[in-house]
């Protein structure tokens, strides 16, 4: 639930990014992300093509990268539409970043399924870390946002930080993800309980077979019948 | 119990690579060739047959909704299918699983689908913040290029058949098929005005069916073992195995496939190790995912999950995303966070659910804490039903109906906490606010 941001001085941006330009393996992927889009539907691209962009911003920045007005001119010319139908794309969705974030984007979500599980030990967690909800910490290291849910419910709660999910959390084993990162450690994604994705706590109630060899249960069919 | 032997999803878990090969071995991929000779009409018969429901929330027959599909494609407006991977509806996550563990049914599901409609192509939309499921879907469709399962001559079948991957950038509305046939022109995800329907006017104005993952992924498994297997599970109009997704307060969470029907009592048991604190500690289920109605624990215990048995105790299956939530719950807080959500997501497009929205969580935060009059439940209530049906797509249903839920099983809690909070703060009723915007 963070306020607006604040979108930084258009002539600071401009003297900054006017003359963004994709690195080379940024160009062979651009043409990649066109290529899967039928011949005048370029404007399909926008998502895939803003992504992209805010990846490089973010590489270049050692951060999570962000939307800076000149960028977003620059994809736009890419795939021949007017700015404003870009821009309307870049501040409808909520991955793009408007403002600069921090190193690691730490996203906790805290939709009802987490809420229930206990994300507000998560977000208590991060506050006692000096993270602010819509903020950067004063070394650039984090930036706290509140999501809404992310899609890993029977994993709750959660949080994402830039590409990676940390899963069953709860208050120490945050501080313990947070405070790997900022050493510059690189936490193990996934469930932070040694959990096997979905799989319930403890081991597996259907499928045993599936654990230790790839099983084909197609011999256990019956007779089978196309039709 | 359903037997691991009818189970769909065999590597739900990813205990096993999701790869071709680890795939093949295990059956996707068999002869696929031998399935597209049975011929468009006759599989779209075998899904129909199968009983397959929609397994995205609104439970349309599959099969019925292919056939909806143009039979002689024109050159310039070829047939495309969508495969809706933007699973966004708080309580589920099962096309995750499937994406990241299971990618090649997806695929070949999409294969199957998309030559029963005749499609030129299908386009999965996955949505943005499935970042390294998405990678894995990259990954699993280059594969099956490779393999020549996919693209020219697909499966030596002699049909060309295209799959394209496409993300998302964070917006549940992208969700709704024609928001997300905008989304993927590249627009902001604002659901168009139907008709035209997308089988008529979809993605590119071209003829267009927008299906679920799990809907998909089902198919090669039905022909292969035939419509009369996956018809004997469930309930009359109910047929099938599903993924069940179970958060909360039970005591092992869990993604799960089971036959439909399942009462909810022997799902918790068998799979989740039950309910923290024992039955007796159970309060409300939200059976189908936020958008649904919530059904106290007396209604819900025997409930059979499926479209039809939800529906009787006044909820819905929807993507059978279950979240309990025992007696320690602040349910109005619950409640209160759903709506936020929908604030939150609210595209903006219609009145009445970008203001609506935010004026029922704003309500819903006064009835929280407590401040707020005896007769704003009823207003609530009203407000509700003012949202409900105006909008052009179903989320301003899906925010009202919580609060209707709440308001019809919860309501002398509410009117506990007004009643409490007033005797604390002197026994005057807050006074009625005005809307401020």
């Amino acid at each position: 639930m963070a306020d607006a941001v604040h979108i930084p001085d258009e002539a600071e941006t401009r003297a900054r990014w006017g003359n963004f330009a994709w690195t080379d393996a940024n160009a062979e992927q651009a043409k990649v992300v066109l290529g899967r889009y039928p011949a005048g539907r370029e404007q399909s691209a926008s998502i895939p093509l803003l992504d992209l962009a805010q990846r490089q911003v973010g590489a270049e920045t050692h951060t999570q990268g962000w939307l800076p007005v000149p960028v977003i001119e620059f994809v736009a010319r890419q795939i021949g539409v007017p700015y404003m139908r870009v821009y309307e794309v870049a501040t409808f969705y909520t991955m793009f970043n408007l403002a600069p974030v921090g190193r690691y984007h730490v996203q906790v979500c805290g939709t009802t399924p987490c809420m229930l599980a206990g994300s507000d030990d998560v977000l208590a967690a991060c506050k006692n870390r000096g993270l602010v909800k819509g903020g950067t910490t004063p070394d650039g290291l984090f930036t706290l946002t509140e999501v809404e849910c992310l899609g890993t419910c029977a994993n709750a709660p959660m949080v994402q930080i830039n590409d990676d999910n940390y899963e069953d959390l709860d208050y120490d084993r945050t501080v313990a993800v947070l405070e790997a990162l900022a050493k510059g450690e690189t936490p193990t994604p996934g469930s932070t309980i040694s959990r096997r994705a979905s799989c319930p706590e403890g081991g597996p109630t259907t499928l045993k077979a599936m654990v230790d060899e790839n099983h084909d249960y197609r011999g256990e069919w019956g007779t089978a019948h196309a039709g | 119990m359903l037997a691991d032997k009818d189970r769909i999803f065999t590597n739900v878990y990813g205990f096993q690579p999701w790869t071709l090969q680890a795939a093949r071995a295990r059956g996707d991929w068999d002869n696929t060739k031998a399935l597209l000779e049975l011929g468009n009409d006759k599989i779209i018969d075998v899904v129909k047959a199968s009983g397959l429901r929609g397994r995205g929330g609104a439970g349309f027959p599959t099969g019925t909704k292919w056939s909806f599909m143009p039979k002689e494609p024109k050159a310039d407006r070829p047939n495309f299918l969508v495969i809706n991977a933007d699973e966004s509806e708080p309580g589920s996550c099962k096309d995750r699983e499937i994406i990241r563990h299971d990618p090649h049914k997806l695929i070949e599901g999409a294969l199957v689908a998309g030559f029963a409609m005749r499609a030129r192509a299908a386009y999965i939309y996955i949505r943005g913040e499935y970042i390294r499921e998405a990678e894995t879907l990259f990954a699993a469709v280059a594969e099956a290029y490779e393999a020549g399962l996919i693209g020219k001559n697909a499966c030596g079948s002699g049909y060309d058949f295209d799959v394209f991957v496409h993300r998302g950038a964070g917006a549940y509305i992208c969700g709704e098929e024609t928001a997300m046939l905008e989304s993927l022109e590249g627009k902001k995800g604002q659901p168009r005005l139907k008709p035209p329907f997308p089988a008529g006017a979809g993605l590119y104005g071209c003829p267009t069916t927008v299906n679920n993952v799990e809907s998909i992924a089902v198919a090669p498994t039905i022909l292969r073992r035939g419509a009369d297997w996956f018809a004997s599970f469930g309930n009359e109009n109910n047929r099938g195995t599903k993924l069940f997704q179970i958060s909360g307060h039970v005591n092992k969470p869990c993604v799960v496939e089971e036959a439909m029907s399942i009462s909810f009592r022997e799902l918790i048991e068998t799979h989740c190790g039950g309910i923290r604190g024992g039955w007796d500690n159970l309060l409300a289920v939200i059976p189908g995912g936020s958008s649904v109605p919530l059904v106290p624990a007396a209604q819900i215990i025997d409930a059979p999950m499926d479209f039809d048995g939800l529906k009787a105790v006044g909820s819905g299956l929807g993507t059978a995303a279950i979240i309990v939530m025992d007696k320690s719950t602040d349910v109005v807080r619950a409640i209160s966070r759903i709506s936020y959500f929908y604030k939150h997501e609210s595209c903006g497009q219609c009145t009445p659910c970008r203001e609506g929205t935010g004026w029922m969580w704003r309500v819903m935060e006064r009835l929280r804490t407590g401040d707020a009059d005896l007769s704003e439940i009823d207003m609530l209530q009203q407000v509700t039903k003012q949202v409900e049906g105006h909008s052009i797509c179903a989320l301003g249903d899906a925010a009202a109906w919580p609060i209707q839920g709440l308001i019809k099983h919860f309501r002398p809690e509410l009117e506990r906490r007004i009643k409490e909070r007033a005797i604390v703060h002197g026994g005057d009723l807050a006074p009625m606010q005005e809307a401020a915007e």
